[in-house]
């Protein structure tokens, strides 16, 4: 039996290292695939400004997330919010912030957690693989923060800024849902920076002046084509791209939001399956320390309590209930599969009959590369997990006076539940449908959107508000039309040139 | 291996700049915030930092959501009594969930609190103010001057030897006064040693080479280990420096017109223009004088709270002012304001004698002169002999104040940057 590493609670680089080491060991032995780690140990303070730059170790410098820091310094202060324990990012190597304030069993556990939980699934997950790259994001943020300061100094403070608040406005809607983008890199960037300014310059240039002069062309022609030619549902795209008025400068600041937002993308398809994913080799990876006779009892013991804090789920009439837990659900998901592949019941082999008794570290490997949450619930959340979370579906009709439970946790919900739960995690459905449909081009210029309402769910009043950002970027009049359920325009929000 | 970097004492405030940009961007809602705030807030914290709060709806974030409404299926945990089918009654407390969830992205709040410290509090305060007549008097402020380094010289007093500098140029002059009586000793030397080596060799040659020899050994001793050529000084010069030091008189008027409420007012003004200065001077020294037909030099707690009655004589307070600033401050140096605060009461034939003491006497001495009359009645002599001397004298202010909204605002105008 081997000594343990330490006994206090306070922790050292010394022994910040010994754990890493023990712990790197231990996931070899699970063959988890990792970036190299670059552990960075940041104060309280420092913490908070990780959180107003969305974790983003660089950040260009804006407004907005000042308001997010000062917000969160506040409730910090106040002692409504708690700080995460860590902040770890998927770049290459994996960048990972402990709080100085973690005690050393935090430490251990958050170099588990993210480190290697984390850290595996930025490596392995399919999501991840085909939209960004690790390699160069660190290269992309440093790059965009001296472009946008170059142009703070070039056109002043308020021109840039104004330019992204309005991409912030649309950020959501400038992300690539099927198509895969190109990774970036710094290097690649600057030297094709230049000709790209051009090249787009040159590229809407062409654009308006086909459709300029020909008069009588027009007017014979009232059945021509829609530009686009299809529907684009990424409008920052289609900003860039083709907005008359933009100076190459904005056009490569509309870019940059858009890549950044594009970046993300991946994080906020996996939330359940990446938490799930690190809270299951977390506790795998402290139990083995623990059997190994590196730690303590008081460690595990420590380590167990806020373990389970971390992933319990409350019930829906709690008062600490806000929604589906995405650790517990994440982390309940994943030692099912263990337990269906380890030890199957009847039940299991009917509804899991490729996995039940197969090898089980194959089979979790398998779902944490080629699933996101949407398709890791419909494929993997088990009969008997919806009975232990007793799962139930509400379903909450407007033009009915009464909610209605559509299915429970018994045989003839377990479908429709999985199924709605599913759809609770596909973001396609949660955000609102909206694409760029037309631009007169022959008349005003006016830029034409359309929102395909999902299942009569309006759009917020402060749709005007982005309307008039989305105005500025495009220089022209622009037009929102709502869809009814015929497909017919229902009605239009407008703001004009 | 991982590697491991300690951030915490580097780059603090990575935020910093965010934050001042949020500050810049919404300095117009926090200044208004501000200034709605200093007529009621009280006296005692003004030193402090602020809390200030602005409309939520001015820092939204807009996007394109999801509005509540239309079919919505949600699925939840923890299911007890219902059974699929079950009908339930919209629960109220549905809105207030929205409603947090809403204020979470930055809307819904009605307003957006926060707190600023007490530099961006003052900046906020005194943004696009400035003290008058700075750069006229700037010369003149030039008075005080302070003694700094200046390099080296050759001659001086001894306290001020530089040893290294000293020993390092006699070890100079040594190695280059010796060096050619040692170039020829190592000939002689050499010379020497091969006339030893012959058998029978010239016995007068070498004793006097051996002489030779001696000699330059002498030579070579008597060159002196430091000189007074090889003293080095540490050479200090006087530079003329701005006096940061500033002297701020307060005068009041406690006869029987004034009231607490008055006094308050003025009290607030006299702690805006203190503010004012510790922004522009290091030492901000305060003398109060408090009069009625006499002056006397008080401390703050009585200069603000005791109680006196009777008449009015203000010059007996100006004459107080030039006492002290002939005893204690001398103008050069010595940046001194002065802030006169008073409902307008004065004997009659003492407001000819007051324009003629300021005139005369103390504006030639004084950085500038402010008079805040706080009174809601008309104007007074005082007022009128008062109004003569603006014409003449740039460093003389006088505003009218009635209540305390207008304290901040007057402040402003007495204040405010001259465009020039």
């Amino acid at each position: 039996m081997s000594e343990p590493i330490s006994t206090g609670a306070e922790w050292t680089f010394e022994l910040i290292e010994e754990y890493h080491a023990e712990i790197a060991d231990i996931a070899e032995e699970f063959k988890l695939d990792t970036y190299p780690n670059q552990i960075e140990l940041i104060t309280a303070e420092q913490m908070l400004d990780a959180y107003a730059s969305i974790g983003m170790p660089i950040g260009y410098s804006h407004w907005s997330f000042g308001k997010h820091f000062i917000r969160n310094e506040q409730q910090y202060r106040r002692g409504h919010m708690g700080l995460a324990y860590e902040i770890v990012i998927n770049s290459n190597p994996c960048i990972a912030y402990l709080m100085e304030e973690n005690t050393m069993m935090m430490q251990a556990l958050v170099i588990a957690h993210a480190c290697f939980g984390h850290n595996s699934f930025f490596k392995g997950n399919y999501l991840f693989q085909a939209w960004t790259d690790a390699e160069a994001i660190i290269d992309y943020l440093v790059f965009a923060k001296r472009y946008i300061s170059d142009c703070e100094e070039r056109y002043g403070i308020d021109e840039v800024e104004n330019l992204l608040d309005s991409c912030h406005a649309l950020q959501n809607h400038g992300v690539d849902r099927y198509k895969r983008p190109n990774p970036v890199s710094m290097r690649e960037e600057k030297e094709r920076l230049k000709e790209r300014e051009a090249y787009l310059q040159s590229q809407v240039n062409d654009l308006w002046l086909k459709t300029v002069p020909q008069k009588e062309a027009a007017e014979e022609d009232t059945t021509q084509p829609n530009f686009p030619q299809e529907p684009q549902e990424n409008i920052l795209y289609f900003i860039e791209k083709n907005a008359p008025l933009l100076e190459p400068w904005q056009r490569e600041v509309v870019r940059i939001v858009r890549k950044i937002g594009q970046y993300f993308y991946p994080q906020r398809q996996t939330q359940v399956m990446n938490e799930g994913w690190a809270c299951f080799w977390h506790y795998h990876i402290m139990n083995a320390l623990y059997d190994r006779g590196r730690v303590t009892e008081g460690f595990i013991l420590e380590f167990l309590q806020s373990h389970t804090n971390v992933v319990a789920q409350p019930e829906f009439d709690s008062q600490h209930f806000s929604g589906i837990n995405p650790y517990a659900l994440g982390y309940a998901m994943m030692t099912d599969i263990k337990r269906i592949c380890v030890d199957p019941d009847e039940e299991d082999r009917t509804w899991f009959p490729d996995i039940a008794g197969s090898n089980w570290q194959e089979t979790l490997d398998f779902a944490m590369r080629n699933f996101k949450d949407e398709s890791f619930v419909s494929q993997f959340l088990s009969p008997r997990l919806i009975r232990e979370f007793k799962l139930f579906s509400i379903l909450d009709d407007e033009q009915l006076t009464e909610l209605e439970v559509t299915s429970i946790h018994n045989d003839a919900g377990y479908q429709y539940i999985r199924q709605a739960l599913s759809n609770q995690y596909n973001l396609s459905m949660n955000e609102p449908n909206i694409q760029v449909y037309n631009v007169d081009t022959r008349g005003d210029r006016t830029l034409t959107l359309r929102h395909v309402p999902h299942k009569d769910i309006p759009l917020a009043k402060n749709r005007e508000e982005v309307l008039k950002h989305l105005r500025r970027l495009w220089g022209f009049g622009v037009k929102l039309e709502t869809l009814d359920a015929e497909g017919k325009v229902k009605s239009t929000d407008e703001c004009a040139a | 291996m991982a590697q491991l970097i300690d951030r915490r004492p580097n780059a603090k405030n990575k935020s910093t700049v965010n934050r001042q940009r949020f500050l810049r961007r919404y300095k117009k809602q926090i200044k208004k915030a501000i200034s709605e705030q200093i007529s009621e807030r009280s006296i005692t914290n003004i030193d402090g930092g602020e809390s200030v709060s602005i409309p939520t709806r001015d820092i939204s974030e807009p996007t394109f959501r999801n509005d509540k409404g239309g079919v919505r299926e949600g699925v939840y945990p923890g299911n007890k009594e219902f059974a699929q089918g079950d009908k339930i009654k919209r629960p109220l407390n549905q809105g207030q969930e929205k409603g947090r969830r809403a204020s979470d992205s930055g809307e819904g709040e009605d307003e957006f609190a926060f707190e600023i410290s007490k530099d961006e509090y003052l900046d906020m305060l005194f943004d696009d103010l400035e003290l008058p007549n700075l750069k006229k008097n700037q010369l003149r402020k030039m008075t005080k001057s302070k003694t700094v380094r200046a390099g080296f010289t050759n001659d001086g007093v001894p306290t001020n030897i530089n040893i290294v500098r000293s020993l390092r140029s006699a070890l100079s002059r040594r190695v280059a006064m010796g060096a050619e009586p040692r170039r020829v000793l190592h000939e002689l030397e050499a010379e020497l040693e091969v006339l030893e080596q012959e058998v029978g060799g010239d016995e007068a040659k070498r004793l006097a080479l051996q002489e030779e020899i001696e000699v330059l050994r002498g030579r070579i001793r008597r060159i002196p280990f430091i000189d007074t050529f090889d003293l080095r000084f540490n050479n200090f010069v006087q530079r003329p420096e701005p006096t940061s030091q500033a002297v701020m008189f307060c005068l009041m008027d406690v006869s029987g017109s004034m009231d607490q409420e008055t006094k308050d007012i003025a009290k607030r003004f006299y702690i805006l223009l203190y503010l004012f200065l510790t922004r522009s001077y290091r030492d901000v020294d305060v003398v109060y004088i408090r009069h009625h037909t006499q002056a006397k030099e008080v401390d703050e707690e009585e200069f603000f709270y005791s109680r006196e009655t009777g008449g009015t004589i203000v010059s007996s307070a100006l004459e107080m002012t030039r006492d002290i600033i002939a005893q204690r401050y001398p103008p050069t140096d010595w940046n001194i304001y002065a802030a006169q605060a008073s409902d307008g009461d004065n004997w009659n034939d003492d407001s000819p004698v007051c324009e003629q003491i300021l005139a005369k006497q103390l504006l030639p001495q004084l950085r500038y002169y402010a008079y805040v009359e706080i009174t809601k009645r008309d104007h007074q002599g005082l007022w009128d002999h008062y109004s003569r001397l603006l014409e003449s004298n740039d460093n003389f202010a006088m505003q009218h104040i009635r209540q305390y909204e207008d304290i901040y605002p007057v402040f402003r105008e007495f204040f405010r940057k001259q465009t020039q």
